[in-house]
């Protein structure tokens, strides 16, 4: 089953921006209240969804509701404020659920 | 270790043994699965967290530059620059199976490089240029990231669930099975002692009664 997808950038407005001319849609949005609300929205017609790592840490119940299923892949990426850490520990919680402990970040 | 409540009968024996065969066979077929998706997770999550450092790098370069073009002209003006995208990303998305573990698979298509900038060079800093042009060449790794990341998501679930089930065989259900069905012999041979003692009697007492 092959389907077309979109993609989809969720962030701050001065991250987002950068998004657009590259052809991607782009979803500004300040807080909790209104990312979740965005995903709500966005999750049937987009593929992909990027969002910043700042609203993905916020909003990581409904992330974590979006888990299970194949589509839409929710990626935390890092905003105009660099990377705080949150994508990678998304992939040590990831290592911890399977293997039951870190060997990735050991060091 | 509880034993089942069931009624120590030759019958329920049988059904037992069957059960138990059954339990340790898909025992060993779960574990089997558990370790082979071990195997997996671990190389995709390596190429994930590789391809993760990578991009928070190149993004936040990306990210920096564009900053820099904010900085020396208007909001007003990049906004207008970059208002009617020229190129459009697109994707072919599907699923494939690992382990019985549907996981995305995208196939991206991205547009040829020239002709990217949809502003004239006259209307917008160069950092904008270099900020746009970096971005669209990260595009299609920020979908293998997507793509690899997503799967490792899945996968520890389903490497979670997985365990709880083959713990779940391993501690519960086959300690049980063992218990009862040692508790079903134990009970037969009882019964089965008590009659010869029985017999032995009778016929000591018909012999007596004889004499």
């Amino acid at each position: 089953m092959i389907k077309k997808g979109k993609i989809a950038v969720i962030g701050d407005k001065d991250s987002v921006l950068a998004f657009k001319a590259v052809g991607m849609d782009t979803f500004s949005a300040t807080n909790v209240f209104e990312t979740n609300d965005l995903l709500k929205h966005l999750k049937d017609d987009y593929a992909v969804i990027f969002i910043t790592e700042t609203l993905a840490e916020q909003a990581a119940d409904t992330l974590e509701k979006l888990k299970s299923r194949p589509y839409p892949a929710v990626i935390p990426i890092p905003g105009a404020g660099g990377s705080n850490g949150y994508g990678k520990q998304s992939i040590k919680r990831d290592v911890e659920k399977a293997i039951g402990a870190d060997i990735l970040f050991g060091e | 270790m509880a034993r089942l409540a069931v009624n120590p009968t030759r019958m329920e024996l049988r059904r037992l043994k069957t059960r138990l065969k059954t339990a340790t066979r898909g025992h060993k077929l779960l574990k089997d699965k558990s370790d082979e998706m071990v195997r997996r997770f671990m190389e995709l999550v390596r190429q994930n967290k590789a391809l993760r450092e990578e991009i928070e790098g190149d993004v936040g370069e990306a990210l920096h530059a564009f900053m820099l073009a904010r900085a020396v002209s208007s909001a007003q003006d990049i906004e207008q620059a970059l208002a009617m995208p020229k190129t459009e990303v697109t994707i072919q998305t599907g699923t494939k199976n690992i382990m019985g573990v549907d996981v995305p698979d995208v196939t991206v298509s991205v547009p040829s490089p020239k002709d990217l900038l949809p502003y004239a060079f006259s209307s917008a800093p160069a950092d904008l240029d270099a900020a746009v042009v970096k971005l669209s060449r990260l595009t299609e790794k920020l979908l293998r990231l997507a793509e690899v990341e997503k799967t490792c998501n899945m996968l520890a679930d389903e490497i979670e669930k997985n365990r709880r089930r083959v713990n779940a065989l391993e501690y519960v259900m086959i300690p049980q099975l063992n218990e009862t069905i040692k508790y079903i012999l134990m009970k037969l041979d009882e019964n089965e002692r008590g009659n010869i003692t029985r017999l032995m009697k009778v016929k000591s007492m018909i012999e007596q009664e004889n004499i």
